[in-house]
């Protein structure tokens, strides 16, 4: 796991000037207009001059020679990932440092708010209803400072829409700082019920522009429980039609858990039948934080256990042509007619293996783990190799 | 935790005040009714239940209540997204329809060099230069083509022998593509033919143009000899290395075979259908005799009824389900195109189950003698005598051969969504309506659906395959491969 923020950090600063955002830089030789706007990572002994910033990581740093007036900020250990590329706010009067863009991720994720209208069950990042404007104005500074050969970035929340006009100026800021990289945006869709509002996203002609939207079940009543938002599924589906409407791409997302599992097929019909021009579905292992843990007991269900029904769904698009795929699921306890759909697809900073997958040959093909999964996992883990097939017994290796 | 509300706080909505979507229903077998929608979705559940369903009694509780609302039989007070999505599904169904005409076929001659006795376009013998389509026809013809909306145009050559006239083949296709340079469409053609005229140079035009070749195949060599009679006695061999040939120069998904269906065929549906899988098709269409030309004359089209033909083609769809139980990938491709209507959102482009009706709007034919017909079938009924779809010449207007009565009075006739026995059938959004073929068979373009072999034969297949969907998960999957093939 990677620390990508912290408080409680010693930061020296040259001015008052409030919080910094800069690129990191670990070339010795960079050109001095450019160091003057970045920040330089000093590991050992030597800090050359000219950078506007100096993260200072680990014990070594501590004692190197800084440039006089140089503006410092002292980093434990953890922080050590940082590297060339990466976008890092540093805000002196909180004490903070937050990594915004990792720039050798495999995904790029940017929280937009805390803010919510659903209030989900297993919600992995727990809504707060506070002002979080200052979140905008630090990725609209940010973004120009992502290297323009990205491919995609992510926007999550909380719910982006909430942003309103907002979110649509950080989408044509992307289009016109990141013109070749693809954005994606997880949202649960309602506030494109509005046809105008929907509209707007079209106007801005962004090149790669894809809705992540939860669909949860084919009935309302089921869906608007798993949400805690009484409408949402009609508000939902109509957003999902608008977007479409208006040539936008949509991606459904279902998290299957102890709610959700026994009508993944007739869900997979509905969606072929309703929805036949989404872009794709993907299935989604239960992230074992925030609400999720809370609700253990109404939404835990080993992934061995709705097997059945993962598959009976999975094949049914598949056969429907639509583009389909599993994320989040271990693969010695995934069928084997899903490994095909299976992805590795969990951000590489949450992403971890159990003692159980010691000896396991799959291991560089399989998804893993959420670090938080050490909460609780499916008791069937075991090593796929020679020994022994994984916890599904009937996958052939 | 009471930060979250229960399961039961967002079902207030379910319950007695459900209503009703459209639907219709019919007896399935004794016990059970089958429901459709009029986009095509279905539901089979016990009579009972369904009386329940239809007297606002049926329990929230029961699982049936969630599968009717998730197809679209009933709303209740929770969500009315139902109307949008079956206004959307609704606009789907009908989405081919501004297109209109995609398939144009160019009867080139009607010369043949085989002498079946159940041709169905009436082929005359291949000396007579007086049954060859003239090139200002093929010209005027192709001013009409590249009239129709359609952004994808298929042109079919069919005959006769059309390889009788390769050399207007040639020209129609050169004059196509040199049009199209300014025109853009999807253009594609097909020659249909028995191949035993294929040769070299042919094949490499073919290459060339990436023409399509269709070709019959009946079954095994004497079952075809038999129905496709030609001097030497070879049309089976002719076909079999045709289709080799085909596939070696133009690829092996270039050629396609359809069978007809003969009274000899009845006895031997597991013979053709191992005829077909032999030759590594990827399926066959089970194709019953129409009542058009010779088939008539001959008296071969009344050699079996639609029940035998059904007992012929169940017997072979079983057969299938079991080559592909097996890990064969084999399709029947009449059930393939009806399940599409069952299990998917579209509507296939099949003429003869189109409502409303394909004639004109599906395709039409321009015939050697300049003549403009509604159909195949159509111009079959005239080669008889019989001009009613008969819609004008190829001198005539593109808007006055579509606008005419003789293709308008028959669409509007027949629209299977409001004609006697149709209009409350609960198969009506998998069928079509066939004029042509009621016309022919009771002189009416409605026809008395109780006494029409179209009927009989389509409900029972519609029948036949919801039944087996019901009885087996592995069918249903199987035929759910088929219907998005």
């Amino acid at each position: 796991m990677q620390t990508r923020r912290a408080q409680g950090i010693e930061i020296r600063a040259a001015n008052n000037e409030g919080s910094a955002i800069f690129r990191v830089s670990e070339a010795s030789n960079r050109p001095a207009p450019l160091c003057r706007k970045e920040g330089f990572v000093v590991r050992e002994a030597a800090a050359p001059s000219g950078y506007a910033w100096y993260l200072a990581i680990g014990e070594k740093a501590r004692n190197a020679i800084f440039p006089a007036e140089a503006s410092i900020a002292y980093l434990p250990e953890v922080f050590s990932h940082i590297s060339d590329g990466d976008v890092v706010r540093i805000s002196p009067e909180r004490k903070s440092v937050n990594v915004l863009f990792q720039h050798n991720a495999r995904h790029h994720a940017f929280l937009l708010t805390e803010r919510c209208n659903n209030y989900c069950l297993m919600c992995s990042q727990p809504p707060r209803d506070v002002n979080d404007d200052h979140i905008f104005h630090d990725l609209m500074r940010a973004i120009p400072l992502v290297d323009r050969a990205t491919h995609e970035i992510g926007f999550t929340g909380g719910e982006p829409t909430l942003l309103n006009d907002k979110l649509i100026a950080l989408i044509r800021h992307c289009q016109a700082y990141l013109p070749t990289t693809g954005l994606h945006i997880l949202t649960n869709g309602r506030a494109f019920s509005d046809p105008l509002f929907t509209q707007r996203f079209a106007d801005i002609q962004h090149h790669d522009l894809m809705f992540g939207i939860p669909v949860y079940s084919d009935l309302s009543e089921r869906h608007d429980y798993v949400v805690q938002a009484d409408g949402a599924f009609d508000e939902t589906i109509r957003g999902i039609l608008n977007l479409k409407r208006n040539g936008l791409m949509v991606e459904i997302r279902v998290v299957v858990h102890k709610q959700t599992f026994d009508r993944l097929p007739q869900l997979a019909r509905f969606i072929a039948r309703n929805l036949t021009f989404v872009d794709q579905v993907v299935w989604m292992g239960l992230e074992m934080t925030g609400f999720a843990r809370a609700n253990l007991e109404d939404l835990w269900i080993d992934p061995l256990d709705y097997q059945p029904q993962l598959v009976e769904a999975v094949e049914y698009l598949a056969a429907s042509r639509i583009k389909t795929s599993v994320y989040n699921h271990q693969l010695c306890i995934t069928d084997y007619r899903l490994w095909s759909f299976a992805k590795k697809s969990i951000s590489d900073w949450k992403n971890e293996y159990m003692p159980e997958c010691e000896g396991c040959e799959k291991r560089n093909e399989c998804a893993g783990f959420f670090s938080s999964a050490k909460f609780r996992y499916s008791n069937h883990i075991s090593p796929i190799n020679s020994m022994g097939t994984g916890g599904m017994r009937c996958a052939p290796v | 935790m009471s930060k979250f509300a229960a399961l039961e706080n967002y079902q207030g909505g379910r319950g007695q005040r459900y209503h009703l979507l459209p639907l219709r229903f019919t007896a399935l077998d004794a016990d059970r009714y089958v429901l459709s929608n009029f986009v095509g979705e279905y539901y089979v559940l016990p009579k009972a239940s369904a009386h329940d369903f239809f007297e606002h009694r049926l329990s929230p509780n029961s699982p049936m209540y969630d599968e009717l609302k998730s197809r679209h039989f009933l709303m209740d007070d929770d969500s009315d997204v139902a109307i949008d999505l079956l206004a959307l599904k609704t606009r789907t169904k009908y989405s081919r329809l501004p297109n209109f005409t995609g398939l144009h076929l160019f009867v080139v001659t009607l010369r043949c060099e085989h002498s079946c006795p159940y041709c169905q376009v009436s082929r005359q013998n291949d000396d007579k230069a007086d049954f060859d389509m003239s090139v200002e026809y093929a010209n005027l013809s192709l001013d009409l083509v590249f009239r129709s909306p359609s952004p994808n145009l298929k042109i079919e050559f069919q005959g006769g022998e059309p390889l009788l006239n390769f050399p207007l083949i040639q020209h129609i296709i050169n004059e196509a593509k040199r049009r199209n340079e300014i025109a853009k469409r999807n253009l594609g053609f097909v020659i249909a033919t028995t191949l035993a005229l294929i040769s070299d140079e042919i094949l490499s035009f073919c290459r060339e143009h990436h023409v399509h070749i269709s070709t019959s195949l009946d079954g095994p060599a004497d079952l075809h000899n038999r129905n496709r009679p030609r001097p030497g006695s070879d049309s089976y061999q002719k076909a079999i290395t045709g289709i080799e040939r085909v596939r070696s120069a133009l690829g092996r998904d270039q050629v396609s075979a359809v069978m007809t269906t003969t009274s000899a065929s009845l006895n031997c549906p597991i013979e053709i259908i191992d005829e077909y899988v032999a030759r590594e098709f990827h399926g066959i269409f089970l194709r019953p005799l129409s009542p058009y030309g010779f088939a008539v004359k001959t008296k071969w089209f009344a050699a079996y009824d639609a029940q035998e033909w059904l007992d012929f083609y169940f017997k072979g769809l079983d057969y299938i389900i079991n080559l592909n139980r097996q890990g064969l990938h084999f399709t029947e491709f009449y059930a393939a195109t009806i399940l599409a209507k069952m299990l998917t959102p579209f509507q296939p482009g099949y003429v003869d189950l189109m409502s409303p009706a394909g004639i004109g709007i599906g395709a039409l034919v321009y015939n050697y003698d300049g003549s403009v017909y509604a159909s195949d079938e159509s111009r079959m009924l005239a080669e008889m005598g019989d001009q009613t779809f008969r819609l004008g010449t190829v001198r005539d207007s593109y808007e006055t051969l579509i606008g005419s009565d003789a293709l308008l009075d028959p669409i509007e006739a027949s629209f299977a969504g409001s004609v006697p026995m149709c209009s409350t059938c609960t198969f009506e959004p998998y069928c079509g309506s066939d004029p042509v073929y009621h016309h022919a068979m009771q002189g009416d373009f409605v026809g008395h659906k109780a006494r029409s072999g179209f009927c009989q034969r389509n409900m029972s297949i519609f029948r036949g395959l919801i039944s087996r969907m019901e009885a087996d998960p592995e069918t249903r999957q199987i035929f759910l491969r088929w219907a998005n093939r």
